[in-house]
């Protein structure tokens, strides 16, 4: 019934003395009539509960969710206009601003797609130090989202507890890269640089770190009644649902969807490694939280697998059209000079023609989308970012629910607003 | 068989004057069809049991300015669920009235990337539930992904917002505002 009618049939109630009035309300009609006016709530663009900038206007009912709007875009920078104006080697900082917290993957999503332009494959070394520095990533996005929604929910210690296991995945990831954040490492046809002496023992080192610190997590909040009652049954989407919302990666693996790009679509010598797909059942905040707790220790075995059997050779494709030449030709022979100036200059030269290829992000399916025109610039670069299409199921995964669902629900989510809003 | 082969097939004998062209192009599917029917021609995709697209990937458009006939193509990626199978469907659209068919009824992901596709490049999509800018504001000039719309320049000064929200579906004018940003104790931070 509409708030209008309700209202009439509420004042025209006779309430005199004379007798009992015979206009039926039932009791719950009633009740709602008393409340009848709902309530805006607006929520961001800066809210500390939404880490990105976003905004969520909601309209209540009580406490219930009646309507909600998801306005996206405050992070707009404009990353696939700013594509078209540099070469395929200088779209690379801008791939790590897109996802900040797993900027490898980004890089290696951008990088595999113009290799398959150029029908190159890189050597296997790279591919094995690419694979290991982008599982690093994967964990690093799962700590990320795991400590801040917990944090949000008022678990406090599990957000330290995740932040320091980070920290030493980083530290690792700083110490190849040479940045923490935003670390361009990957090129077209290679990488920037090899892994440093002693890596292998370190990194060791740093994942028992990494699982004392999620098992202190999981102790404290796997099986948590706070932290159940506030996740469980709570911004569920079935199979059916999530399918058609376009989700991918941990939210629709949440929903018992087998679905990994590395799986179904190995790309970078993902085939050579043994690992499961976690998947749940129901599709709810606790299914995606366990999802990407089981995930977490996928990833390492990963990275235990690649670094046992990391094979030699050249990190980076032996081709002068490709690759910048070692050092000593450009200074010492005509044709390194003549093919590092050209690279420089003009940059990396795709044949003509369009590629879609994808990774699995730390949130979902990552793909790119560029289209070449055989210059040295990319003639369109766009991004299928996971964050941007989860958005679009906010709404539909919020109507009915409490207000107090909203933050779980937004978190687990894992909103990226660079990739988001691009 | 090459799944291309397979769809061409399928696909011919529905619809015998809907594909323009079928391509292997780095080992991507790719298909061309026309604008007019084209939802039709995705609810079969979709429908068919054997093809069963019932994922849309991802869905943007490319500015071709003066190198092609028609300027704009609008370029969508399914994904079958059951096949594991990939396809990339291609439409032109004209410079003078670009419009589509918008397939939100058929997959609802096609909301968000249809009103973005709808921000970048000013393409109409009939058939929308809210067809509104997605990542600029209402006030933007131009579509910004367009070949013509240039790398540097100014856009006009705006409004300063009000405390009563526009730019949304819900109609806040009535209802009295209640904020909990920015310093909520519950928020625990």
């Amino acid at each position: 019934m509409e708030a209008n009618e309700r209202a009439k049939k509420l004042l025209n109630v006779d309430y005199g003395l004379g007798g009992i009035t015979q206009t039926v309300l039932e009791s719950q009609e009633l009740g709602d009539d008393l409340h009848s006016e709902s309530m805006i709530l607006n929520m961001g663009p800066t809210h500390p509960a939404t880490h990105g900038t976003i905004r969520i206007v909601v309209e209540l009912v009580g406490e219930k969710i009646r309507d909600a709007e998801v306005e996206v875009g405050y992070l707009h920078r404009g990353f696939e206009k700013m594509c078209e104006t540099v070469d395929y080697n200088q779209v690379m900082p801008y791939t790590d601003r897109l996802n900040y917290v797993s900027p490898i993957i980004n890089n290696v999503g951008f990088c595999l797609t113009i290799e398959k332009l150029l029908g190159i494959r890189v050597p296997k070394r790279a591919e094995y130090i690419r694979v290991i520095l982008s599982e690093m990533s994967r964990i690093s996005d799962h700590l990320t989202c795991l400590g801040a929604s917990a944090m949000e929910l008022n678990a406090f210690s599990v957000m330290l507890y995740l932040m320091q296991a980070r920290e030493y995945l980083w530290e690792l990831i700083e110490e190849v890269t040479g940045a923490r954040l935003t670390i361009s490492y990957c090129r077209v046809g290679g990488i920037k640089a090899d892994l440093t002496p002693g890596f292998k023992e370190k990194t060791f080192e740093a994942l028992k770190g990494v699982r004392k610190q999620i098992a202190l997590s999981d102790k404290l909040l796997s099986r948590n009644r706070v932290f159940m009652d506030r996740v469980c049954n709570v911004g569920t989407m079935t199979a059916e649902e999530a399918i058609s919302y376009g989700f991918t990666g941990p939210l629709l693996r949440a929903s018992g969807v087998d679905y990994d790009v590395r799986k179904t679509y190995p790309y970078s010598s993902y085939e050579d490694f043994e690992f499961s797909v976690p998947l749940g059942t129901k599709g709810d905040n606790y299914d995606r939280f366990c999802v990407r707790l089981d995930e977490m220790e996928q990833s390492m075995k990963i990275i235990e697998q690649a670094l046992n059997n990391l094979p030699d050779g050249p990190i980076e494709v032996d081709d002068p059209h490709i690759t910048l030449p070692p050092k000593d030709q450009v200074y010492g022979s005509i044709d390194g000079m003549i093919n590092h100036f050209e690279l420089v200059m003009y940059g990396v030269k795709p044949p003509k023609g369009d590629v879609y290829s994808m990774v699995e992000g730390g949130n979902g399916e990552l793909g790119f989308y560029v289209v070449s025109d055989g210059s040295g610039k990319p003639y369109k670069c766009h991004v299928r970012a996971p964050a941007f299409i989860h958005m679009g199921a906010m709404r539909k995964m919020l109507l009915g629910a409490n207000i107090s669902d909203l933050i779980p629900t937004f978190g687990m989510i894992n909103m990226i607003g660079g990739e988001c809003d691009r | 068989m090459l799944f291309i082969a397979v769809i061409h097939e399928r696909l011919v004998e529905k619809f015998p004057s809907h594909i323009i062209k079928t391509e292997r192009s780095l080992g991507d599917s790719v298909v061309w069809i026309p604008k007019d029917g084209a939802k039709g021609f995705f609810s079969t995709l979709k429908a068919d049991s054997e093809l069963s697209f019932d994922f849309l990937v991802s869905l943007t458009a490319v500015d071709w300015l003066d190198s092609r006939e028609t300027r704009f193509e609008l370029v969508y990626h399914l994904m079958s669920h059951k096949t594991k199978q990939r396809l990339r469907v291609k439409i032109d659209i004209p410079e003078i009235k670009p419009e589509a068919e918008s397939v939100t009824s058929l997959w609802s992901s096609a909301n968000f990337l249809e009103r973005e596709v709808f921000d970048m490049y000013g393409i109409k999509f009939e058939g929308h539930p809210d067809l509104r800018r997605i990542l600029l504001y209402d006030e933007f000039e131009g579509h910004p992904l367009r070949k013509d719309f240039p790398v540097q320049g100014k856009q006009p000064r705006i409004q300063m917002l009000h405390p009563e929200v526009r730019n949304t579906a819900v109609d806040m004018r009535r209802a009295s505002l209640v904020s909990i940003n920015p310093r909520r104790a519950s928020n625990g931070g």
